[in-house]
């Protein structure tokens, strides 16, 4: 298995998606499964990020169990979160739109 | 007589054989009506262990009848005040008995009767006065690991609780069982997805069919209802769908198989671990199966728990009247940001500071340390939030209990 930054963490060898020990900056480098990959957005401490490239409809595998399913393409290390996640179940409810669409900076 | 070590724990006997970790006097209001006269009756002996719950119903129902019987009765309580309006359905003289037959002391103020409201302080404040005065002379007995009674919940969760918090509770929950303890987990609605894996640690097939209904029972009522068992700040701090949440407070049960299957108020006949069943029977009626994480601490408490492990990663700040919340912080950030809320810093794990292990002995020893007189963060900020509302049960199948 190529290596991947130490600031990630990879819960089951089944997963395709890394767990953020730590807080990283958009623009920084990660190391994904040997290629280094540059950060679109900020990730915050406990959020997903992708360990390979994830087809629309895949399921997301954490602890080696599906959490969901992916709602369009994800890209190695992109965000995976509520924007290209639906749960199998229930669907999420969430501020983040309500956050966003009144220009609000998050509480 | 035991050695400290067979009996590291100091607990107040009650008439049942049952001991408590605290020797709480509860005021308890029967309506919403009769509220305000309880607490302005428990406010003066807020720093001495009284305690308010009450149920705020004037509809009567079974389940609400259950759990007062259960709490009142709960061995860390010493005694109840119980506060009528008058005119609430709520059957009082039922619960008065209950509390008299367990060997409690109990007193029923009926505020029409008495007067109206400052006529109803004055006469609660003497009685608790007095009943306190009778509880200083009570001696503590050697009380050993088994004969506690665990709970676990988890709220405020994020992406940190499945991997830090929750399996070091779960840890905690594998030593304690082992020493012969009674652990319970609970909310059914947060097993969603972890069903097939839960029901393989069943001791029998027959309760891992029930486990398994257990979950579908949940995921029914809540698809009905239109929203997850999931909070806005979950998806916040990282998680995704209801089955990522549930797969991280999954792991609050830790490893140990899985003895049994209760529901609100039931006390388990056994050590072991048990799962809690919260959801309602039958169709859905009277909304969320908990509001709150509150409602579930209070099952878990009408269950027996001595005391409750709480895990969060946003950053709960809850205690419970009748049992200790011990406050397990999973997230290293939140930590630093809410230290004086904390009783456990299982962030340290992420940060490479700590094992699982280590964090699991620490609450275990904690745990311990709560029934020789220490106290949790919750406790010494004066948390003792309450809350319960109205539900329907059917009687537990068969299965549910381990054979006797």
């Amino acid at each position: 298995m190529a290596a991947s930054d130490d600031r990630l963490l990879l819960l089951d060898p089944r997963d395709n998606v890394f767990v953020a020990r730590a807080r990283i900056a958009a623009g920084e480098s990660v190391l994904i499964e040997g290629e280094a990959i540059t950060l679109a957005a900020d990730l915050k401490l406990g959020h997903k990020l992708a360990r390979r490239a994830i087809a629309p409809g895949e399921k997301i595998l954490k602890y080696g169990a599906p959490i969901g399913s992916a709602t369009g393409p994800i890209a190695p290390g992109e965000s995976v979160h509520v924007h290209n996640v639906k749960s199998d179940y229930t669907p999420t409810y969430h501020l983040i739109d309500a956050q966003e669409e009144h220009g609000e900076k998050a509480l | 007589m035991s050695t400290v070590a067979e009996a590291p724990l100091l607990g107040y006997p009650r008439a049942d054989g049952r001991k408590g970790i605290r020797d709480v006097v509860l005021v308890a209001y029967l309506v919403e009506c009769a509220h305000h006269v309880a607490r302005e009756i428990a406010m003066p002996f807020a720093d001495r262990d009284v305690h308010v719950i009450g149920f705020p119903g004037c509809y009567p129902n079974p389940y609400a009848q259950k759990m007062m019987e259960r709490l009142c009765t709960h061995p860390n309580v010493a005694g109840a005040l119980l506060i009528s309006l008058g005119c609430e359905s709520f059957d009082k003289y039922g619960l008065a008995a209950k509390i008299r037959e367990s060997g409690r002391p109990v007193h029923t103020i009926v505020i029409q009767a008495a007067g109206g409201t400052r006529k109803s302080m004055t006469e609660g404040r003497a009685w608790i006065a007095e009943t306190l005065k009778a509880r200083e002379v009570a001696t503590r007995v050697p009380m050993r690991v088994d004969e506690l009674v665990i709970g676990t919940v988890c709220g405020g969760s994020d992406g940190t609780s499945g991997i830090t918090g929750n399996p070091a509770a779960g840890r905690a929950f594998d030593m304690l069982v082992k020493e012969g303890a009674t652990c319970i987990f609970e909310e059914t609605g947060e097993l969603i997805g972890c069903e097939h894996i839960m029901a393989a640690r069943a001791i029998t097939p027959a309760l891992g069919a029930e486990l398994e209904a257990s979950v579908a029972k949940a995921a029914r009522y809540y698809a009905t209802l239109g929203y997850g068992s999931f909070a806005a700040g979950n998806a916040d701090g990282g998680l995704s769908t209801i089955e990522e949440k549930s797969m991280g407070a999954y792991a609050k049960s830790g490893a140990s198989p899985i003895t049994g299957i209760v529901k609100p108020g039931d006390i388990p006949p056994t050590g072991g671990l048990y799962l809690l069943d919260v959801v309602p029977d039958g169709e859905v009626r009277f909304g969320f199966p908990n509001i709150n994480d509150n409602a579930e601490i209070a099952e878990l408490i009408a269950c027996g728990a001595h005391a409750v492990l709480f895990v969060t990663g946003r950053g709960s700040v809850v205690g419970s009247a009748i049992s200790p919340v011990v406050k397990i912080c999973a997230n290293p950030e939140t930590y630093r940001r809410m230290a004086e809320d904390m009783d456990v810093d299982a962030g340290r794990i992420l940060e490479g500071r700590a094992s699982l292990d280590a964090v699991g002995a620490e609450i275990r020893d904690l745990i311990v340390a709560l029934g020789n007189g220490a106290r949790t963060a919750s406790e010494a900020l004066g948390h003792r939030e309450f809350i319960l509302t109205y539900k329907s049960f059917a009687p537990l199948g068969p299965a549910c209990l381990p054979a006797a």
